[in-house]
């Protein structure tokens, strides 16, 4: 994406992230150049170790860069005081993550309306906009329940609605069918689907391929570094005759 | 498509052409959208030519296949319950592939770690379009489960190219 800079929801340039040092010296992350677009869905793909979770922590501000720069609709947030970084973070970025990460004492609809009230909403439409998300993920007949008495779905599926509180820019994704059943992980892809369509911009860090087969582009990792890139639209179902030996 | 298929089809009643076309397309879903209309009268001529079906009755006394109720002969029943007891499987051919990366890396044509990002990106771009092709299926529609078993096995096609890279990835520091 040549002209990319202007219309990027989310870019970095030459990101790098390092623990350690001397002879224990990890490249995490090592020299990232990335833009998403508004709407867009990416799916970054790589074995486990491969610094993909480094990534997606950096580029929600969850954690800080050893160097290099990450942009959030065109401004800088690798430089920001604490505090501004927590704000954006609570009101900018949307995360989800393997292990759901809910609270155990709330509900699930307290659960979504959290995110809202502490981004500074008011009890009131807090509560409206979390029973709507609830509704959209399709849990509208659970917003009462404690996440304990949720199945791993149904708790992914409360995580999303949370990531989407506040209507953030970005939503950032770890692994989240990585604790799934196959159905389970069915019910998450059709929901994704249905953010991008809704024209969420997305970005998921997996080596699931069936949420990475989701996106409109794949970026493969290795070591730290982006090593492969593809756009994955396109498909057509004639080529799959192929598979079950329908065609030759 | 195989002979013994549109057999097959054909053991639960004598049919028209057409109506075994119907069931195909049930249980084949978009997959079905590629077969050929033609290809189901094609087969059931050289299946009557074989003595495996023949014409149970005609419309009018024309020739037209697609005025026919096929049956099976006695002879096609027995090779329906054949073809039903043998056990077959499609092979995707592995072999082909690694042997690919064993001759690329000793010869140095190429990098083996390419030839797997360059595999990955189309079993990617199928399974993308399995996956959306299941999704836009009908609970419980038999053309899902099929697709589903398209899905799992690029699944596991994926998986393995992933251990193809991390041992060519590891031979390659190595060496």
């Amino acid at each position: 994406m040549s002209n990319a800079a202007d219309v990027s929801v989310l870019r970095a340039r030459g990101l790098r992230k390092q623990y350690g040092k001397g002879e224990g010296l990890v490249r995490a992350v090592d020299g990232v150049d990335l833009d998403i677009g508004a709407g867009e869905t990416v799916a970054v793909m790589g074995p486990s170790g491969c610094g993909k979770s480094t990534l997606l922590h950096l580029l929600g501000g969850l954690d800080r860069p050893s160097g290099g720069e990450v942009s959030l609709h065109g401004r800088r947030i690798d430089d920001l005081g604490e505090k501004v970084l927590a704000r954006m973070r609570r009101t900018a970025v949307g995360f989800v993550f393997q292990a759901f990460h809910l609270m155990e004492e709330l509900t699930a609809i307290e659960n979504v309306e959290l995110s809202a009230l502490l981004a500074g909403r008011s009890p009131r439409a807090a509560r409206r906009r979390a029973e709507e998300l609830l509704e959209q993920v399709g849990l509208a007949d659970r917003a009462r329940f404690l996440p304990s008495a949720l199945s791993g779905g149904q708790r992914q599926r409360v995580a999303i609605a949370r990531a989407l509180s506040n209507e953030p820019l970005v939503v950032l994704a770890d692994e989240p069918t990585g604790n799934l059943d196959s159905a389970a992980t069915l019910d998450v892809l059709r929901l994704f689907e249905r953010l991008h369509e809704s024209g969420q911009t997305l970005v998921v860090v997996t080596h699931d391929a069936r949420i990475a087969a989701t996106a409109d582009r794949m970026i493969s990792m290795r070591d730290g570094a982006f090593v492969d890139e593809t756009r994955l639209t396109g498909g057509t179902t004639g080529r799959l005759g192929a598979l079950v030996g329908l065609e030759d | 498509m195989q002979q013994e298929v549109v057999l097959a089809m054909l053991a639960k009643e004598p049919s028209y052409g057409y109506q075994l076309r119907a069931r195909l397309r049930d249980a084949l879903g978009p997959l079905g959208d590629t077969m050929n209309a033609g290809q189901v009268y094609v087969t059931l001529t050289r299946l009557e030519k074989a003595d495996l079906v023949a014409v149970e009755r005609s419309a009018d006394d024309a020739d037209r296949s697609d005025r026919k109720v096929y049956a099976l002969t006695p002879n096609g029943q027995q090779r329906v319950a054949e073809w039903i007891a043998e056990v077959s499987w499609p092979r995707p051919d592995l072999a082909e592939f690694h042997l690919k990366l064993i001759a690329a890396a000793a010869a140095g044509l190429a990098d083996p770690l390419t030839i797997v990002d360059t595999q990955r990106r189309e079993l990617l771009r199928r399974l993308r379009a399995a996956q959306r092709a299941a999704m836009a299926e009908p609970d419980r529609s038999d053309a899902a489960l099929l697709l589903e078993g398209i899905v799992l096995r690029l699944q596991a096609d994926l998986r393995w190219l992933e251990a193809c890279e991390q041992r060519w990835t590891s031979r390659r520091r190595g060496s």
